[in-house]
């Protein structure tokens, strides 16, 4: 009766080699994120929130162990693979926005159907469509700089979502917005839960956290406890 | 993804930095401007002397006698009479003995001044045969060129250089007037058409310029006898000359060679003096198609040395870009870009950069070179492949200086790009 997986991590462990020194930022990792799930990964920095978010982005690979996205072992694709699966099954926001700063809305929502290969109408089509649900049809031909930070915020999520990936992945989302903004982007991601979108967020903001079904907290790269909220759609 | 979107997203960063893009734009321009100007300055030299050198004949040899120098005894020159050159026997010795000679024409020059009515007019007459219309490539306006008869009979007939016809006659009819030099009469049988540019320069060397005068060889010989006295800057001085030219027609190019070869050796034996000078314009024409060459090469490689400084500052502002831009770079690496949709993205920058450069530059080039033309007085020949070889040589610096730059920003590991700020 369990719900399919939309990314599972199997005993991942990351190292880095400083010098002589190596430093496990990652240390047998198991997680699984199942389809329509909502996960917060909080703890301190250094507990290596920052690495899990990188190696289940594609950003970075694992050193030791398997990571499956939609069912594939993708750890040990070639780089053109990597970059493939980066834009069409993942979906990333980030804190300080990122957006593109001399492309329009319009485009920057276009850019990871573009890398998709999305032809051109249909491309269009779907940033209309998502610019839309994101209440930025007013701001279509406008530049980031042009935005307030909400709008920017929507911005990227919006560009998250164009190739309908299987998990969108959110580093401190509100990180970098008033509060007030902050709560209407959390709303918003809420509402991408219900509709079925794979959520995880990385933050150490208990408010953030405590909207996710599950809470991952992490310490010196080992996964420290598991919290499923009550009530929450874990 | 789309080329076109490629190409407009190049042209967006450029044109986020106009004045950094036009500046590096200055360094391909002048580079793509200098190697079509210098191309074209070279071209131009080269068609300039192939053509007066092809005015000569390329079949031709041409033997022309020549005054001995200044340094010969000063009695020798003051007593009698001045004797040089070629001979009238050398003509069918010459006939006789070369093989692969198709034509051979004498020429003997008279300075005169010749009269119609009250105008006069100072030029050069040639007594020379039919056949001289033929190895100088004369072409005829109106009437006829010499006969054979003309000279068997010794005829007081002329054939006017376009310039003279037009001195003299000043646009009327000159055919069958009759036109005086010194106290005989030549009557006009045919004016020459123009020979174009340049001609009247080469007079010296080919003699055969639009102001001459044609009568026949034997004409000369009744009316001027033996020897001509020339005013000089010391006095007077009488010249035996009996042939001032001799025209050698080889039968065709690759003869040219072999009768040379035999011309001086007749030369070495005949006229140790040095009185006669031998050119043949094939070897010119050789010699200046090599000259040409190395004169190309050496303009294009100093052009193209400015063009590989242009690629330098191109290389320079795409690495520039690169470091600036290495935020970017991460964000579309997350978004799904590989390696090679970046490596495209910077190339297609470089080469849009490299490719307006060029195209304003192969315009400055035309107008450099006509300036050139203008100041210098020197012609410039703009060939279509100078302009195909300077656009490319721009299009493959853009290349080379862009490949390492879009490498670099490629490589760059989308984490660390990322966490750029």
């Amino acid at each position: 009766m369990t719900a399919p997986l939309a990314a599972r991590l199997e005993h991942v462990s990351r190292v880095y080699a400083t010098g002589e020194a190596q430093v496990r930022a990652l240390d047998d990792v198991t997680l699984d994120f199942p389809a329509g799930s909502y996960s917060a990964i909080v703890g301190q920095s250094g507990s290596g929130k920052s690495t899990l978010l990188n190696v289940l982005g594609l950003l970075d690979r694992p050193t030791g162990g398997r990571y499956l996205l939609g069912g594939e072992d993708v750890s040990a694709l070639g780089d053109d693979r990597i970059s493939q699966a980066r834009g069409r099954r993942l979906g990333f926001v980030f804190q300080s926005f990122h957006l593109i700063p001399h492309l329009t809305v319009l485009e920057n929502i276009e850019v990871p159907m573009e890398y998709a290969g999305v032809p051109a109408a249909a491309m269009r089509e779907r940033a209309l469509e998502l610019a839309g649900r994101m209440g930025l049809r007013h701001r279509l031909d406008h530049r980031p700089t042009q935005l307030s930070g909400g709008q920017q915020q929507r911005v990227a999520i919006a560009r998250a979502l164009a190739n309908r990936p299987l998990v969108l992945l959110a580093d401190e989302p509100t990180g970098n917005l008033d509060s007030a903004t902050g709560l209407e982007i959390l709303a918003l991601l809420d509402e991408l839960h219900a509709q079925g979108t794979t959520l995880v967020v990385v933050t150490h903001d208990p408010h953030v956290a405590a909207r996710a079904g599950r809470v991952v907290r992490m310490l010196d790269g080992r996964v420290e406890s598991i919290t499923a909220r009550p009530g929450g759609a874990a | 993804m789309r080329f076109g979107r490629l190409l407009r997203l190049a042209w967006k960063s450029l044109w986020l930095h106009r004045l950094r893009s036009l500046l590096t734009m200055l360094g391909m321009l002048f580079g793509v401007g200098s190697v079509v100007a210098m191309l074209a300055i070279g071209e131009g030299a080269s068609q300039d002397a192939q053509a007066q050198i092809r005015r000569l004949g390329s079949r031709n040899l041409l033997l022309a006698s020549i005054a001995p120098q200044a340094s010969s005894s000063a009695s020798e020159r003051n007593s009698t009479e001045l004797r040089y050159g070629l001979l009238r026997s050398a003509e069918r010795r010459i006939v006789e003995t070369v093989p692969g000679v198709a034509r051979v024409v004498p020429r003997r020059d008279i300075k005169v001044e010749a009269r119609y009515g009250p105008r006069k007019f100072s030029t050069v007459l040639l007594g020379t045969t039919p056949d001289y219309a033929g190895v100088a490539n004369l072409r005829l306006e109106a009437g006829r060129f010499l006969a054979a008869a003309d000279g068997l009979e010794r005829r007081g007939v002329v054939v006017l250089g376009s310039v003279a016809a037009q001195r003299l006659f000043l646009g009327s009819d000159p055919l069958d007037r009759l036109v005086r030099v010194g106290s005989d009469a030549y009557r006009v049988v045919g004016v020459l058409a123009q020979r174009g540019e340049g001609t009247g320069g080469t007079a010296g060397t080919g003699g055969e310029s639009d102001e001459a005068l044609y009568t026949p060889l034997e004409t000369v010989s009744d009316r001027f006898g033996r020897s001509v006295v020339h005013r000089t800057a010391g006095g007077r001085q009488r010249e035996a000359v009996e042939l001032h030219r001799i025209t050698v027609e080889a039968t065709s190019l690759e003869q040219v060679p072999v009768v040379a070869e035999a011309l001086r050796a007749f030369l070495e034996q005949a006229h140790p003096r040095d009185d006669v000078r031998l050119t043949v314009p094939l070897e010119l024409l050789r010699q200046a198609e090599e000259t040409k060459r190395i004169f190309t090469v050496v303009l294009g490689s100093m052009a193209a040395i400015s063009l590989l400084v242009g690629g330098i500052g191109i290389m320079n502002i795409m690495l520039a870009t690169v470091v600036e831009r290495t935020r970017e770079i991460g964000v579309r690496r997350a978004l799904g870009a590989r390696r090679s949709h970046i490596v495209s993205q910077f190339l297609v920058e470089t080469l849009v950069l490299a490719m307006l450069g060029g195209l304003v530059g192969l315009a400055a080039g035309k107008g450099f070179a006509h300036l050139a033309a203008w100041f210098g007085r020197v012609s410039v020949v703009i060939t279509p492949a100078s302009l195909v070889l300077a656009f490319g040589t721009c299009l493959l610096v853009g290349l080379v200086f862009g490949i390492y730059p879009a490498r670099r920003a490629a490589g760059l590991d989308p984490v660390e790009a990322l966490r750029r700020e």
